[in-house]
């Protein structure tokens, strides 16, 4: 993945608006976060496999980044993303990945569901 | 001193599972002839290390980590690997009666006198806990004179507090080659581990090979509880 460029970014969104695509969504601060620290909570979320349509979506930012995706009813929000890549097999990844490297949000989409 | 064993199954959730805990116990079970087998119920696909640099994404870890597994089981000795094809992150919201069943069907097929998994309550991540809670669910079932014993590893803080010192301590220095190189196999976790070893090489570091020397577990007594 390389950071993110906000123009190459927004322009790869366009390509998947209006369109059925499915979505991974997560966001963690670690399984161990409450183990390490009894004063934090071990908090996560993830969606695999959601399939959406979105009207419009963006990237907003001056890095760390974030994406809204505007649902005919509702929206899709990620914030802290860092890096992306546009993949071999045409899906959208991005990530946000904190100072050591590990990855604390990732929004991706693809055209075909991915293998669970 | 360990014990001589008919067949090891260990059965742990994800890659890297078997590294700090259970490779110097499984490799000298093989040195001794004991053959031994690791069922790991998932590729690790929701690990949060992707390198520094990064190396890997999301879609592309599970692949990363399956080859380090395999790595790792080369480095242990370990021939028969097991993947039962989980997502990390989910085994505790499978059918646990199913889940028992796919155990269950490699414990009769391997006919191990021992299974070593984590402590079903005492392991902090969801998913050790809840393959834990698998392999007693399985072995339940087997009539008791015919059950396996069962090593757990558990590492919640207040682990000690609930069950006392643990009964199993196994100097495992002599397989810290084995163990070593398990533990580096897992190049995606390679922070995490360097971490635990403050930076140092523990080949060429007696403070920090002491650390990887003792493996400990506590015998499961089917008297804690009865599965739910």
């Amino acid at each position: 993945m390389r950071p993110i460029d906000l123009e190459a970014l927004q322009h790869a969104l366009d390509q998947y608006a209006e369109q059925d695509v499915y979505l991974h969504l997560e966001t963690t601060n670690g399984a161990y976060a409450s183990h390490l620290d009894a004063t934090k909570i071990t908090a996560g979320a993830y969606i695999r496999n959601g399939l959406i349509r979105y009207t419009r979506g963006s990237v907003k930012g001056q890095g760390p980044y974030r994406i809204g995706l505007k649902l005919p009813l509702g929206w899709v929000y990620a914030e802290g993303l860092t890096h992306w890549e546009t993949d071999s097999e045409g899906r959208l990844l991005t990530a946000g990945h904190d100072g050591d490297g590990k990855l604390a949000v990732a929004l991706e989409l693809s055209r075909t569901p991915f293998p669970t | 001193m360990i014990r001589k064993e008919r067949h090891v199954l260990i059965v742990l959730p994800h890659p890297d599972d078997e590294a700090f805990g259970f490779s110097g116990t499984a490799a000298h079970h093989i040195q001794n002839g004991t053959p031994v087998t690791y069922v790991c119920l998932t590729l690790g696909q929701m690990g949060r290390m992707m390198g520094n640099p990064l190396f890997a994404n999301r879609e592309t870890l599970p692949l990363i980590r399956e080859r380090e597994l395999e790595a790792s089981c080369r480095s242990i000795g370990i021939t028969d690997l097991r993947k039962f094809g989980l997502r990390d992150k989910t085994v505790e919201f499978e059918d646990p009666e199913a889940l028992a069943d796919r155990i269950l069907d490699v414990v009769r097929e391997t006919d191990p006198s021992l299974i070593m998994t984590f402590h079903p309550e005492l392991s902090v991540h969801p998913d050790h806990n809840a393959t834990g809670a698998a392999v007693i669910r399985a072995v339940a079932r087997l009539p008791e004179p015919e059950r396996p014993d069962i090593y757990c590893l558990g590492f919640a803080n207040q682990v000690e507090q609930v069950l006392g010192p643990p009964d199993i301590v196994h100097d495992v220095s002599a397989f810290a080659k084995q163990k070593i190189g398990s533990l580096f196999a897992h190049q995606s976790q390679i922070q995490f581990i360097h971490n635990r070893f403050e930076g140092k090489d523990p080949a060429e570091d007696p403070e920090q090979l002491k650390k990887i020397s003792t493996e400990r577990f506590w015998t499961y007594r089917w008297e804690w509880n009865s599965p739910s």
